[in-house]
């Protein structure tokens, strides 16, 4: 099949599997109440498989379509939160799998840890509140977990469709 | 087999970071005095956290509904979307906050000294 009709179905393919994993996500209840923002980040698991697969200019076209339609569905008014977040974290995760380093988990524990900082930073910025940040210590290691876990669950799911 | 060494340091860095920023912040922190209301980082109400009280919090997003109760502050009821400043535990120590992002609403506890923050978010 042409490469580039190929690639361009497993962006839309992603994508539509991202939205669901958030919809998914969104209805499970909260993790830890006490501390809004902790989860496990399924869609990182579908995007992080085409980070690997088509490199970060697919990985961020699907991120980026899956927030656009969270949006639309569910909840505008976070969106920005979750573009910042979806932002800092992809751009980082794209920067450790150039270095070569770091295996997928590596590689997500930082996107896990780097969707939280930008989320609590314009969080900050925008309601001027220096105060929220304390969050960012408990965000960091629960960003951290969830990032293991679905670091590994990218690993398998990258492996396993590489023949296609 | 060396990535995998460098996954390990880089999740463990992480870890002990965020626990010893944790374990920092509580220690250092302390009751505070004040239930500070912000709005779009606009202080709009203050409340001492010795008396009981409840307060409709109005902005253009809608309404949460501010209880102090037991020298502590908690939102009782919210028409946010998410809900996620009703599911918040209660706060009483400086520093901590409920946010409502939907809303732009920040509740925070501050002391009876203006600057007194009980920690240096900047350190």
């Amino acid at each position: 099949m042409n490469n580039r009709v190929k690639r361009i179905t497993f962006i839309g393919v992603i994508s539509a599997v991202a939205v669901i994993l958030s919809y998914i996500e969104m209805l499970l209840p909260p993790i830890y109440s006490a501390v809004p923002g902790i989860k496990v980040g399924l869609p990182n698991i579908v995007i992080i498989v085409l980070l690997y697969k088509y490199g970060a200019g697919s990985a961020a076209a699907a991120s980026f379509i899956r927030l656009i339609i969270m949006a639309l569905l569910f909840n505008p008014s976070t969106f920005i939160y979750s573009l910042a977040g979806a932002a800092l974290s992809l751009t980082v995760m794209a920067l450790l799998k150039k270095t070569d380093k770091f295996s997928t988990v590596g590689v997500s524990v930082a996107g896990g840890v780097m969707h939280n900082l930008g989320q609590i930073l314009v969080a900050m910025l925008l309601l001027e509140t220096a105060e929220i940040g304390y969050y960012m210590f408990i965000l960091a290691i629960s960003g951290t977990l969830a990032g293991v876990f679905i670091g590994i669950a990218g690993a398998f799911l990258t492996e396993r469709l590489k023949k296609y | 087999m060396s990535k995998r060494r460098n996954d390990i340091i880089l999740t463990a860095v992480l870890l002990l970071a965020a626990v010893a920023g944790l374990l920092l912040f509580k220690t250092l922190s302390r009751q505070g005095d004040f239930a500070v209301v912000l709005i779009n980082g606009e202080e709009t109400a203050r409340f001492p956290l010795d008396t009981d009280t409840e307060f409709v919090i109005e902005t253009d997003g809608g309404v949460n509904t501010l209880v102090i109760a037991d020298g502590k502050a908690y939102i009782k009821e919210a028409n946010c979307p998410d809900g996620i400043c009703v599911d918040h535990t209660p706060i009483s120590r400086i520093g901590e906050t409920i946010t409502c992002l939907p809303h732009g609403v920040v509740v925070t506890v501050k002391s009876e000294k203006a600057s007194d923050t009980g920690l240096d978010m900047v350190a």
